[in-house]
C-alpha cells in the first residue's frame, strides 16, 4: 500500500512550465489572456500553501475548539457565496438566514452523522477526517441550494400572474406555487444527479484520483468515493428540500397570499 | 350580499359599503386611485384591514381558498400555467356549452394558451371564475380588450348571473357600460368612496 511518492519543489516548478507556455503563448499571439492567466495561477499558488499550512498545523494541534472555529467559517463562508449568487433575495435576516440555515442543518448534520457512525476515526472530530469532509459535502449543498433558491425567487417573480390566478381560483399555496417549487427542486438537484450519472466514466473524481494516486488500493478508494458521493447526495437533496420549502413558505402567508414585496429587487442591496 | 366594513389597504379607505344580492355596483376613478388594490383587498390577496362578509360567509372566520371560490374575483391580467386551455378547468367536459355564451367557439377547450389573444383569454377567464358558482363577482375590467359586439354578450352574461341572486363589483373605465349594467356607481378617489348618481 505505501506507493505513495513525494514531490520535490523542482517537480512541481518543471510542471508550472507548461502554464508558462501558454502565457508566452498569449502575449505571441495578441490573446490578452496572460494577465489573467499569471493572477489566477498566483492565486491558487497562494491559497494553497496557506491551507496547506494551515491544516498542517491544526492536524498537529489536535484541538476541538479549533476545528469547530474552523468548520464555522467554512459555514458562513458558504452561506454568503449562496446569498451573493441569488439575483432576488429574501428581504432582512430571512436572505441569509435560509439559505446558510438549510445547508449548515443538512450539510453540517449528515458530516457528522458520517463521521461519527461510518469514518470512526478517534476521536471522531480529527480535524484530517473532518474537515475535508464537510468542505466536500457543504461545497456541493451550497451549490444546489443556491441554484434552487435562485430559480424560485426568479421564476416565482416573473409567474406572479400565474401563480395568483390560481390562488383566486381556491388554489391553497401550496398548490399555486407546486410548479415553480419543483421547477427549482430539479435546478438545484441538477448537479449532484448529473455528476452521480457521469462519475467513472465520464470523469474519474477528484478525491478519488488523490487516493490512488496517493498509493490507496482503487476499490478502497472506490468505497471512500461512494461514501463521499452518498453523503453529498443526501446533504444535497435535503439542502435543497429545506431551502426551497422553506422559502415558499415565507413567501407566501397563512392567508394564501404571495408576498412578493419580501423579496428584493435586482441590484438592490437589502 | 357583500358587506364591506372598514376596509383598508395602503392609500385607500377605510371604506364602507354593501352590495345586495342581484345587485351590480360599478366602481369609477381616475387611473391609479387603487380601483385594483381595492378589489385584490376584497378578495384577501393582499394584507388588508377591515371586515368583509356575505350571507353565509365571513371572511375572517373562513379559510382563504374558501373565501376566494365564494367571492370570485377576475383581475385585469389572466394568468395561465399550463400548455392547454382544457387543463386550467375542473370541468372542461361541460364547456362546450358555455362556450358560445361569451362568443368563443365549441372546441376552444382544445386550443394552445400560447396562441390565445388577450380577449380569448379574458373570456375563457371569466368561464374559469364562474365555475366555482360564486355568489360574488369583482371584475376588472372584464371586457377591456374586447369589440362592442363581444362587450354586450358578455354584458348579457352578467346580467344572467345578477338574475340569479350574484351581486357584482365592476371596475370600467366605461361610462356606458357603467350605465348599462350598475344600479349604483362609486367613485374612488384620493382613498375614498363616493356614490354618484347612476
Amino acid at each position: 500500500m505505501s506507493g505513495y511518492i513525494s514531490l520535490t519543489y523542482s517537480d512541481l516548478l518543471l510542471a508550472s512550465i507548461f502554464l508558462v507556455i501558454n502565457g508566452v503563448l498569449s502575449i505571441w499571439l495578441h490573446l490578452g489572456l496572460e494577465r489573467k492567466l499569471a493572477v489566477a495561477a498566483i492565486r491558487m499558488v497562494v491559497q494553497l500553501v496557506l491551507v496547506g499550512l494551515l491544516l498542517k498545523s491544526l492536524f498537529s494541534i489536535l484541538s476541538p475548539w479549533l476545528t469547530l472555529l474552523v468548520a464555522t467559517f467554512m459555514v458562513l463562508f458558504a452561506g454568503r457565496e449562496i446569498w451573493a449568487r441569488q439575483e432576488h433575495r429574501l428581504r432582512g435576516v430571512w436572505g441569509f438566514g435560509l439559505g446558510t440555515g438549510a445547508m449548515a442543518f443538512a450539510g453540517a448534520g449528515i458530516t457528522l452523522i458520517a463521521l461519527t457512525s461510518m469514518i470512526s476515526a478517534d476521536p471522531w472530530w480529527t480535524p484530517r477526517f473532518a474537515l475535508p469532509l464537510l468542505g466536500m459535502v457543504l461545497g456541493n449543498t451550497m451549490t444546489g441550494v443556491s441554484l434552487a433558491l435562485d430559480n424560485l425567487h426568479t421564476s416565482v417573480r416573473r409567474e406572479r400572474v400565474a401563480i395568483e390566478a390560481q390562488l383566486l381560483l381556491g388554489a391553497d399555496r401550496w398548490f399555486a406555487l407546486r410548479p415553480v417549487l419543483r421547477r427549482a427542486l430539479r435546478a438545484g438537484f441538477m448537479p449532484i444527479i448529473n455528476s452521480m450519472a457521469a462519475t467513472g466514466i465520464v470523469s474519474l473524481p477528484g478525491m478519488m484520483t488523490g487516493q490512488i494516486l496517493s498509493g490507496v488500493d482503487p476499490t478502497e478508494a472506490v468505497k471512500y468515493q461512494l461514501l463521499v458521493m452518498f453523503l453529498i447526495g443526501g446533504a444535497t437533496g435535503l439542502g435543497v428540500l429545506l431551502a426551497t420549502f422553506g422559502s415558499v413558505w415565507r413567501l407566501t402567508d397563512e392567508r394564501h397570499r404571495l408576498r412578493l414585496e419580501r423579496l428584493t429587487n435586482v441590484k438592490e442591496t437589502p | 350580499m357583500l358587506q364591506v366594513t372598514n376596509l383598508s389597504r395602503l392609500m385607500i379607505g377605510p371604506v364602507n359599503f354593501t352590495i345586495n344580492d342581484g345587485e351590480c355596483v360599478a366602481i369609477t376613478g381616475p387611473s391609479g386611485t387603487g380601483k385594483s388594490v381595492l378589489l385584490r383587498a376584497i378578495a384577501d390577496l393582499d394584507p388588508n384591514d377591515g371586515s368583509v362578509q356575505t350571507a353565509d360567509l365571513e371572511r375572517s372566520k373562513t379559510a382563504a381558498p374558501q373565501w376566494r371560490k365564494h367571492v370570485a374575483m377576475l383581475p385585469a391580467e389572466s394568468g395561465w400555467w399550463q400548455e392547454r386551455v382544457a387543463t386550467h378547468f375542473q370541468h372542461p367536459d361541460r364547456m362546450p356549452e358555455k362556450l358560445p355564451t361569451v362568443g368563443l367557439p365549441k372546441d376552444a377547450m382544445a386550443w394552445e394558451v400560447a396562441r390565445l389573444s388577450t380577449g380569448e383569454k379574458h373570456r375563457l377567464a371569466l368561464l374559469r371564475c364562474l365555475e366555482t358558482d360564486p355568489k360574488v363577482l369583482l371584475l376588472d375590467e372584464p371586457t377591456a380588450a374586447l369589440d362592442h359586439d363581444t362587450t354586450l354578450q358578455i354584458e348579457s352574461l352578467l346580467k344572467q348571473q345578477l338574475a340569479n341572486g350574484t351581486s357584482i363589483l365592476i371596475v370600467t373605465h366605461d361610462a356606458a357600460q357603467a350605465k348599462r349594467l350598475a344600479d349604483r356607481i362609486l367613485h374612488l378617489e384620493n382613498g375614498t368612496l363616493h356614490e354618484v348618481a347612476a
